[in-house]
């Protein structure tokens, strides 16, 4: 089994179940495939070399953040979509497809800048490529000090603002 | 062993970020708005990681991580409103709520 084999099964995974998350009707099943599509994209960061983002995805996205989407979805007791569609369907699915058309358009043009597409050999990487420390002192030697400091504000905002809102009276 | 390329994580991330725009484009319930945001924000931080793998600079993995708290305060305050609408409007569905169009 190579690289690219697990790359392409996850990659699968991560796609199929992007696809149940928005076909299912049922929110609590689209969560499921959510999680499981993080989970895939997890793994394919571990291939990526991304150790230390791949633990956060982990960590943060299907633990955190999917098990507050769970709770919210248990706690409003939603019941199933009953309309399969509104509006125009084939419009907007044509604007997806034109949204995601600019995204890998770009993308494209980013990538051909580069003088070659293919990955630099694993030998050729830094030793400490993804982990922990590298990715800690990117974070706290200088340049993303700022931004760093930026969303801890932001995350503060967020939690003081998700209280103010969920509370019935001030 | 092969190595992987650039453009697979390419055309994966454009896949998953297509997906994510289509569920916000086509459902009508807001919690499932906004898992397709989150969908969305994992696409873009799909490619992010494999620049920085090709470039074999870590920046890509610090903005990977800022991403991921932002799609958390984002989720908070979100849920937050949801919860508040349904308690306000017994609402989630995206078509009942268009108090403030004119």
């Amino acid at each position: 089994m190579t690289e690219a084999t697990f790359f392409t099964l996850f990659s699968l995974i991560a796609i199929g179940a992007g696809t149940a998350v928005i076909t299912l009707r049922n929110p609590i099943q689209s969560a499921v495939a959510l999680v499981v599509s993080f989970f895939a994209l997890s793994a394919i960061y571990a291939l990526l070399g991304a150790h230390f983002v791949a633990m956060l995805q982990v960590l943060v996205y299907a633990g955190a953040i999917m098990v507050l989407f769970v709770f919210v979805i248990m706690l409003l007791n939603l019941r199933e979509e009953t309309a399969s569609s509104w509006g125009d369907l084939s419009a907007r699915a044509l604007w997806s497809i034109v949204a995601a058309g600019t995204l890998v358009g770009g993308l494209l043009i980013a990538a051909t800048s580069a003088q070659h597409m293919g990955f630099p050999a694993a030998e050729l990487m830094p030793a400490d490529y993804g982990t922990v420390e590298a990715v800690g002192r990117a974070l706290f030697d200088g340049r993303w000090l700022l931004p760093f400091e930026a969303v801890s504000a932001l995350l503060t905002v967020g939690v003081v603002g998700a209280v103010v809102l969920a509370k019935r009276t001030l | 062993m092969e190595s992987i390329g650039l453009y697979p994580v390419l055309a994966v991330s454009g896949v998953l970020f297509m997906l994510g725009v289509t569920g916000v484009l086509t459902r009508r319930n807001l919690l499932i708005v906004f898992m397709s945001v989150e969908l969305m924000l994992n696409a873009v931080n799909l490619a992010f990681v494999g620049f920085s793998r090709h470039s074999g600079l870590v920046d890509g993995h610090v903005i990977a991580i800022l991403v991921m708290a932002v799609a958390a305060a984002e989720a908070a305050v979100g849920l937050a409103l949801v919860i508040l609408l349904y308690r306000n409007r017994l609402a989630v569905q995206m078509d009942e709520l268009d108090t403030l169009k004119g």
